[in-house]
């Protein structure tokens, strides 16, 4: 194999690293973005203070510092130590470890602040008339967000989703501030190597999967268009 | 005591009294309508009744039992529960724009059903659900576009769908908030006309609060003109239209010369 084939093979193994990254980011940041959000909402005043001091520090110090303090802050501090995978499959093993484990729970926490007040603005931007007509057909709060509010707000909130989504497919190369081994760590490694055509490989790699995405939020949103607000 | 009684009801928003000792009752089948400017205090009598806005003081009853008091029911059960003696339908139709005109009335309709069957409630429906929608789409001229979308139907006709799917819980009493303001002039003669069919043929309740003077005069049996909070008059209509008292010549004088 060349020196391409080996580096092609490297990066691709820095982009699963990425990807998984990527996607349980969303997996957790989502749902806990809509929970922040009802909080944030609620008519309980010390709740909502509570996590609007939340969502201003998450929005307002840098994710790279967050990433750093979720990884060493609960071990300096209290002896916690982030868990380890021992399945024994060295790829896994490797690929979610320790370290990964934590950029995670940073990532997590820090979009679902973004996504928290992206929800808000999009449940508030529906008219008033939806909830009432919900409530005075004898639909519960709950009834009345689940079947009512949650498409609409969904068809609302794509374009400004999509920002952020797009956006955290670039962010994950923060993670090699604590050495998780994504692609742009993985492309780093062949820079000290001396190599710095792989930079820009690791580039491509990048845009190729915002392209997809962006592809995939098109059709969202045209999936979207019978519902005219 | 009449069938829906209203008594001693206030409201105010701080300083501001709203609602002022708010009096009246109507029988079964009757049809009530409630005139008067903006921000006299007609629609927020309309919210109240159907739970959209609390009340200072006061009580509503319907055949005896009481609907409304300034004690808010604190389980949203409760409240469900009572809502269901009320449909109403809004100035600016508020139909669910991701729904389709059918499924616009089987939402809450399949909703209520399910909850009425976890508290071990008698259904509302007297036939399958489809045929119910349909009798409801056709009480109303639009049994030929149960699959269109809101967006795509005129104000006149997403009014008639929402009047249809105010009517599917099957409400003792219907009320309407302005259901023609928000349409073009030619359009509120389709609704006007559903609406008076629903007194004519089918001998709803209504509460009907209007702009529309020469609608209230026809399918009124009563007419309630409020003015700053309080009822300044109330009776039949040749009463109120033929009222001595100054506020209501006044008023009538001035909606008179702007419909012409």
């Amino acid at each position: 194999m060349g020196q391409f084939g080996s580096v092609t093979l490297e990066l691709l193994n820095g982009l699963a690293s990425s990807f998984f990254l990527f996607i349980l980011t969303l997996l957790i940041s989502i749902p806990l973005g809509l929970l922040m959000c009802f909080c944030t909402m609620s008519k309980f005043k010390p709740l909502s203070w509570l996590f609007q001091g939340i969502v201003l520090v998450l929005r307002g110090t840098p994710l790279m510092l967050q990433i750093f303090v979720i990884f060493y802050v609960p071990g300096l501090l209290f002896g916690f130590q982030w868990p380890t995978m021992n399945t024994g499959w060295s790829w896994f093993d490797a690929t979610f470890s320790t370290r990964f484990i934590a950029a995670l729970v940073a990532f997590g926490i820090n979009y679902a602040a973004y996504f928290s007040e992206i929800f808000r603005g999009g449940i508030q931007s529906i008219p008033k008339g939806q909830f009432e007509a919900g409530a005075v057909l004898g639909m519960s709060r709950r009834e009345i967000f689940r079947k009512v509010i949650l498409l609409q707000m969904i068809k609302r909130i794509v374009p400004p989703m999509g920002n952020e989504i797009i956006t955290l497919v670039k962010d994950t190369s923060l993670a090699n501030v604590i050495a998780v081994t994504e692609l742009m760590f993985r492309a780093q490694q062949q820079l000290n190597k001396g190599l710095i055509w792989p930079i820009f490989y690791a580039g491509l790699f990048y845009f190729l999967f915002n392209a997809l995405i962006t592809y995939l939020l098109k059709i969202a949103e045209r999936k979207l268009e019978y519902i005219k607000i | 005591m009449g069938y829906f009684v209203v008594r001693n009801l206030y409201k105010s928003y701080g300083k501001n009294l709203v609602l002022d000792d708010i009096n009246f009752s109507i029988e079964k089948g009757q049809v009530l309508s409630i005139i008067g400017r903006s921000g006299c205090g007609k629609t927020t009598l309309l919210r109240s009744l159907n739970y959209l806005e609390s009340i200072d003081s006061g009580e509503v009853y319907l055949e005896d039992e009481l609907l409304l008091s300034n004690e808010f029911p604190k389980k949203e059960n409760d409240i469900i529960k009572k809502r269901i003696h009320y449909g109403l339908v809004f100035q600016s139709f508020n139909l669910f724009p991701q729904y389709n005109v059918y499924q616009n009335i089987e939402l809450p309709l399949k909703l209520m059903e399910e909850k009425r069957k976890k508290d071990n409630l008698p259904s509302l429906l007297n036939k399958r659900i489809e045929e119910e929608i349909l009798e409801l789409l056709d009480k109303v001229g639009l049994k030929n576009k149960m699959d269109i979308y809101p967006s795509q139907l005129s104000g006149g006709q997403c009014q008639r769908v929402a009047i249809a799917r105010a009517m599917a819980l099957k409400p003792d009493i219907l009320c309407f908030d302005e259901p023609t303001s928000a349409l073009d002039p030619e359009l509120t003669g389709e609704v006007l006309k559903v609406i008076l069919e629903l007194k004519v043929k089918y001998h709803l309740t209504m509460i009907i609060v209007t702009h529309e003077m020469a609608f209230a005069k026809t399918i009124s049996d009563k007419v309630m003109f409020m003015d700053g909070g309080k009822i300044v008059d109330y009776g039949s209509p040749d009463d109120v239209f033929n009222s001595q008292n100054e506020k209501t010549k006044n008023f009538l004088k001035s909606s008179i010369t702007l419909n012409q």
